[in-house]
């Protein structure tokens, strides 16, 4: 193979204007795919880790109990059955602590956390706010939330007295650390809490409605004793939600619901902004393709004499097709180097010009080794590839033309 | 020299002929071609311009394949050798010198000489060098070695593709006007370094000439009229 690396690199060294053309454009290409493949997956984690912050990956609840009646299309009477609802009676999950011993023992979560919940009001003095009590055992929330890092006063402690209360609710109420908020549900029932926490998980909404409060209290609060209203779920892998979902629920005969099907917006967002990104790649790498190959082909034509004074002193054409794919391929290779380590700080200087209000930079700039592997390894085949034409071309020229046309 | 020979004739041409073009429409420009070159001869190849030498030595060369009639190189048939082979036997067993010297301008004249046997051995080896400056020495050349071509005379760049063309120590070195664009003190002196070599080495050479009084100086003189050995 010496020979071949020899002619190959002898030949890009001599065109030093088209090599370094090629290159440029194999440097341009990598970086911008670099740049936009680490901005996407830094923008795209925050945004799941930020959504995720404060949501289970999986969120179980008790069966659909719509009622249900079957409309057969047979009939010839119009149909105005109205599908009901039940009344206004919250829904429950029973044996809630077999189905958490149960969901626990599978490999894939590595959380679980039992959760009721429903509407209350909050009431302080003369104020009234409409709040959601949400009745969790502290350490196992924690797991699924981290509500500790939430904290802006107070602490995460949940006890019979104690509760934690959102800043913005806390603002509403003028509620601060140790005053007492007393719990009222629409059927009558109350209870009074003490303020031992106020978090801000970054949400206004959930910093407005969220109260804390033990399991059993929300329970008696909520007319639920014995139940839970749903169980939330941490597992392993973010992305295998959706198809685990499916497996939990058809193990517990619950409804199952994946973070990415509550968050099906975001997740068509991110999907429509992944091909937007695999469509401007392939471009890219397209328009890379045919620079290397255009200046090849150039390169051929330029160089049949050469080629045929060795093909004259015993070159093979094979040899002549390698030496032309191997300066495809160092081309990419080199080039894709270049670019990684140009599109790389691209991006880093791009993260540190992007900063919020707060100081803290908006997004997470992602640089993985499997990237620029991967960013080198197609760069190198696409030189291969793009040179196939023109190293065809070449092994096809014919010495004795070369030879006599001087 | 005997038509019949016990050992092997390096070259024997039957009734070989050259034709060009397609559809029809071709011209035929050797018309069957004899000639049997023995190891070790010295011939001139000479003409009239468009008598058909170039081809015939392409042929010879295998760089082209005739259209009729057959050629054996050192015993072996090459007409049916595919083209891999052919390409294999031209590099192991010929050695070309052209008019236009054709090295190759990005390489030292050391690099065009190792060329022959970097692609033979598919790698660079310190023994090629060794042999190239051995061989550059040889053709006067010693103290031109790392010069790239384009800093070379017309004369001194002949030397090189002298030197490169016995680089495999071929058997058989083919040369098409090797002095034609060199002035006459300098082609006499590539013509005696030829006739050196010949004698050193016993290898073949067949030359194409326009100059009778070259061709008087070789121990055999081959003459193409119209596509057609005369004499
Ligand atoms: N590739 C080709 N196609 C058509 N005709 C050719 C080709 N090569 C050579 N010829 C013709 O063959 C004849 C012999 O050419 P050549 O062998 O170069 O002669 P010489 O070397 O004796 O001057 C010329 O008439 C030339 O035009
Ligand atoms: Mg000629």
């Amino acid at each position: 193979m010496r020979i071949d690396w020899l002619l190959a690199l002898r030949f890009l060294r001599e065109g030093r204007a088209q090599t370094l053309f090629m290159l440029g454009g194999v440097v341009m290409g990598v970086g911008v795919i670099v740049f936009l493949i680490s901005l996407i997956t830094g923008l795209q984690r925050s945004i799941i880790a930020k959504t995720l912050g404060t949501q289970a990956h999986v969120v179980m609840r008790p069966p659909d109990d719509e009622a249900r009646r079957i409309i057969k299309p047979s009939s010839t009477l119009a149909v105005s059955a109205n599908i009901e609802r039940r009344a206004q009676r919250l829904s429950s999950i029973l044996q809630w602590q077999q189905v958490i011993r149960l969901l626990e023992s599978r490999k894939e979560v590595t959380a679980v956390s039992p959760l009721v919940s429903g509407p209350s009001f909050a009431v302080r003095g003369n104020a009234t706010k409409s709040v959601a009590l949400m009745g969790v055992e502290p350490e196992r929330y924690t797991a699924i939330v981290p509500m500790s890092s939430f904290m802006k006063e107070g602490a995460f402690r949940i006890t019979a007295n104690d509760a934690a209360i959102g800043i913005d609710l806390a603002r509403d109420l003028g509620a601060s650390l140790g005053d007492k908020i007393r719990l009222q549900t629409a059927d009558g029932r109350s209870e009074t809490i003490t303020v031992a926490g106020i978090f801000d998980v970054g949400i206004r909404d959930l910093n407005r409605r969220w109260v804390f409060i033990t399991l059993r209290s929300a329970q008696n609060l909520l007319d639920l004793v014995g139940g839970v209203s749903s169980i939330d779920v941490a597992i392993r892998d973010l992305f295998a939600a959706e198809v685990l979902s499916g497996r939990l629920a058809a193990l517990t005969g619950l409804t199952a619901e994946s973070w990415m099907k509550t968050n099906a917006q975001l997740m068509v967002g991110l999907r429509s902004q992944n091909a937007s990104s695999y469509l401007i790649q392939f471009f890219v790498i397209v328009s890379v393709a045919f620079g290397i190959a255009s200046v090849l082909v150039v390169s051929v034509i330029q160089k049949s004499r050469e080629i045929g004074i060795l093909r004259a002193m015993g070159c093979s054409r094979q040899r002549i097709l390698r030496v032309f794919l191997l300066q495809g391929g160092i081309v990419g290779l080199a080039g894709s180097l270049l670019g990684c380590g140009v599109g790389a700080a691209l991006v880093t200087f791009f993260a540190r010009t992007a900063i919020n209000p707060d100081g803290t930079q908006v997004f997470p700039v992602v640089l993985e080794l499997h990237m620029f592997l991967l960013a080198a390894g197609v760069a190198t085949i696409t030189g291969i590839l793009a040179a196939a034409a023109p190293a065809v071309r070449a092994s096809k020229l014919d010495p004795v033309v070369a030879i006599r046309n001087v | 020299m005997s038509e019949h020979t016990i050992h092997t004739p390096i070259l024997q041409l039957t009734d070989v002929r050259k034709e060009y073009g397609s559809d029809g429409i071709t011209t035929e420009v050797l018309h069957g071609i004899s000639l049997t070159m023995e190891q070790g001869e010295f011939t001139a190849l000479i003409g009239p311009s468009g008598s058909g030498k170039s081809t015939l030595l392409n042929i010879i060369g295998l760089l082209e394949q005739p259209t009729g009639g057959s050629l054996l190189m050192q015993g072996r048939e090459t007409g049916t050798m595919p083209e891999e082979e052919l390409t294999r036997l031209r590099g192991k067993s010929i050695g070309f010198v052209f008019q236009f010297h054709h090295l190759i301008p990005a390489f030292t004249a050391l690099e065009n000489v190792m060329l022959p046997l970097m692609l033979e051995e598919g790698r660079l080896t310190p023994e090629q060098r060794e042999r190239a400056v051995w061989l550059l020495t040889r053709v006067g050349l010693a103290d031109r070695v790392d010069f790239k071509p384009g800093k070379l005379s017309g004369g001194q760049q002949q030397r090189v593709a002298i030197a490169r063309a016995l680089a495999v120590n071929p058997p058989l070195v083919l040369a098409d006007e090797p002095t034609g664009n060199l002035d006459t003190a300098a082609a006499d002196g590539i013509f005696k370094l030829l006739y050196e070599i010949n004698r050193e080495s016993g290898t073949t050479f067949l030359i194409v000439t326009h100059d009778p009084r070259l061709a008087k100086r070789c121990s055999r003189v081959v003459e193409l009229v119209d596509g057609r050995v005369v004499s």
